[in-house]
């Protein structure tokens, strides 16, 4: 019989702590399987964030280091300024990146560091318990926002990419949803896009947002999270190429 | 060379690979100095946006096994807290230098000793310690730095050079450790297999803090205190002078070991035996020469520039035994000669009967 799929090697062999349905199975799986596509598996240095992928060295076969809250980029900097021919990248969500984290991302992108950033959208602080988010939509229910996310008091959605995408030293950024067979393959390519760009010593940051379902805080069946994503969250977070 | 330079310099002679750092005064020359030479040798040097990010690219470049460090200021020693704890927790070696200013709060550019709890009992969150060291000499400021680099590197620790505003700032002359004396200390010291240099051939290597098995976080702390107590029984270090006979012992480091032993000279040619001990690691602390020395009961004089924090480490060793009397001036203010001099003729007053 002809095996048409299997686990990438660098994608370790064990039962998960992810919730059912949530999205960083699948991110985990397309960055582990671009990693072993290219070839950087024994040079490569991951970064894991504080959030619920703080685990994140459980699965990912590599170099890992785990770092607080929100500073990864600036962890990475240390690491690749130190380490040129190593591949760096940060694996943060979006409370480690879009809130604690802010300065740092900006700062790293600002320097033209040469790092490559997995950022996971899912609207949600996870770990904690589900409370918003900068990243957050409106009217959305959390553990503090328990009327919904309200513009007046707590603020718009924070488009981080968007952000991320003006700054010259940034020289990639795609947002893609986890959110269907199709936007999975782009989502794979956008993100060995962002390695090769490491690769290849160009000189800058690049980000790839993943738009991430998290059924448990936002009180969904893993397919409607799915759903969700390709409605709701793509009017916000429109999927696609911000830059280079 | 002013103290900053030296040290700095020195901390280059030590192979540092990568520095680190964010604007504060008054230690402004460090980064200037690093950003002139680290280029010159090919070595990193990156002006971060914050102490906070600085501190964690110290992690960054630490975590994969090169010699790294940063230097600041007060107010921003306190924003690397929390790094200091992840770095103490993920033991890396690393060296961070603190030129202390006034304070508390923003406080001023003067110099100032009012970090000493902060660094020797920790500073961030969780049990653990920093080796530190306080220099007080620009000789003594270069000449550390490769023993705190070889020091962190042997126990995987962080160490903290606890300097201020004088020895930052002032001028002196100074020999700078060489390379060629580094080397074969360097030899002698661990291997870093636990360095994140990619796991090519090998099985991935994992730096962490986080332990969430049941009793996991409770073993690493013990074993982090295995650690500290090996660093204690090795470490310690300080310098005696004239303490045998001695009526009254002052107690003083960095700038201020300085002027207290010249007013201790200046009471013995007054006839008053005064003797001193200087703390020149701070952490661990030398409480065994201290208890020692307070079994022959002399009174003890703690001289700081602040409103008494050592004093508290050298009560804890002294035990009881006699007494500990404070002297020190907070927020810039220098402690003169004359002053000390005052408090020993007062502590050689006979009560009246």
């Amino acid at each position: 019989m002809q095996t048409v799929f299997k686990r990438t090697p660098t994608l370790k062999d064990c039962p998960t702590h992810y919730c059912p349905g949530c999205g960083h199975g699948i991110a985990h799986r397309l960055v582990c399987e671009v990693i072993d596509e290219l070839g950087i598996h024994g040079r490569t240095i991951g970064i894991a964030p504080v959030g619920c992928a703080v685990l994140a060295y459980d699965y990912f076969d590599v170099d890992m280091v785990e770092v607080a809250h929100g500073r990864a980029p600036a962890v990475a900097t240390g690491m690749k300024r130190t380490n040129p021919d190593k591949i760096v990248f940060s694996y943060q969500g979006d409370g480690d990146l879009a809130a604690i984290g802010t300065a740092e991302i900006i700062h790293a992108a600002h320097r033209a560091e040469q790092l490559t950033v997995v950022f996971i959208n899912n609207a949600v602080f996870g770990m904690t318990g589900g409370q918003m988010a900068p990243t957050t939509m409106l009217g959305q229910i959390t553990a503090t926002t328990p009327q919904g996310r309200q513009a007046d008091g707590q603020g718009y959605p924070l488009n981080v990419s968007e952000l991320l995408a003006v700054l010259p030293g940034a020289i990639y950024v795609e947002r893609c949803g986890l959110c269907s067979p199709a936007h999975i393959r782009k989502a794979k390519a956008a993100l060995k896009h962002a390695f090769e760009l490491q690769i290849n010593n160009a000189k800058g940051l690049s980000l790839v947002e993943l738009l991430s379902p998290c059924p448990t805080y936002w009180r969904m069946t893993p397919p409607d999270a799915m759903l969700h994503i390709q409605n709701e969250m793509t009017k916000v977070f429109p999927l696609g190429r911000l830059k280079g | 060379m002013c103290g900053n330079e030296a040290m700095a310099e020195s901390a280059i002679q030590a192979g540092l690979d990568a520095y680190f750092g964010y604007p504060i005064t008054p230690q402004n020359e460090v980064t200037a100095y690093m950003s002139q030479r680290m280029p010159e040798e090919k070595r990193v040097f990156v002006q971060s946006e914050s102490e906070l990010a600085a501190i964690n690219m110290v992690f960054g470049a630490a975590a994969t096994g090169k010699r790294t460090m940063t230097s600041s200021s007060s107010p921003g020693i306190s924003l690397m807290q929390e790094g200091i704890s992840y770095l103490a927790a993920a033991e890396l070696p690393c060296v961070i230098v603190n030129v202390m200013r006034g304070g508390p709060g923003l406080g001023n550019i003067a110099p100032s000793q009012g970090d000493y709890f902060q660094s020797v009992k920790g500073g961030g969150h969780g049990d653990y310690h920093c080796i530190v060291f306080g220099p007080s000499g620009v000789q003594e400021f270069a000449d550390i730095m490769p023993l705190a680099f070889d020091l962190a590197d042997k126990y995987r620790i962080p160490a903290i050079i606890l300097a201020d505003g004088i020895l930052g700032q002032m001028m002196e002359p100074v020999v700078i450790p060489t390379n060629s004396k580094l080397n074969t200390q360097k030899l002698k010291l661990p291997k870093k297999d636990w360095a994140l240099t990619g796991a090519d051939g090998r099985k991935q290597n994992i730096v962490r803090s986080l332990w969430l098995a049941e009793g996991a976080i409770e073993q690493h702390n013990y074993d982090l205190q295995a650690k500290y107590r090996q660093i204690e029984k090795n470490e310690t270090r300080c310098e005696q002078s004239d303490v045998d006979d001695a009526d009254i012992i002052i107690v003083a480091y960095g700038i201020c070991a300085r002027i207290a032993r010249r007013a201790a000279q200046q009471a013995r040619e007054q006839g008053i035996k005064v003797g001193s001990i200087r703390p020149i690691t701070l952490w661990p602390f030398p409480s065994e020469p201290i208890s020692k020395a307070a079994d022959k009961s002399p009174i003890f004089l703690v001289v700081e520039m602040s409103c008494g924090q050592m004093v508290e480490d050298v009560r804890l060793a002294v035990a009881g035994k006699t007494p500990v009397v404070f002297w020190g001036r907070p927020g810039g203010g220098i402690p003169t000669v004359e002053k000390i001099l005052e408090k020993i003729e007062q502590l050689t007053i006979k009560p009246k009967k």
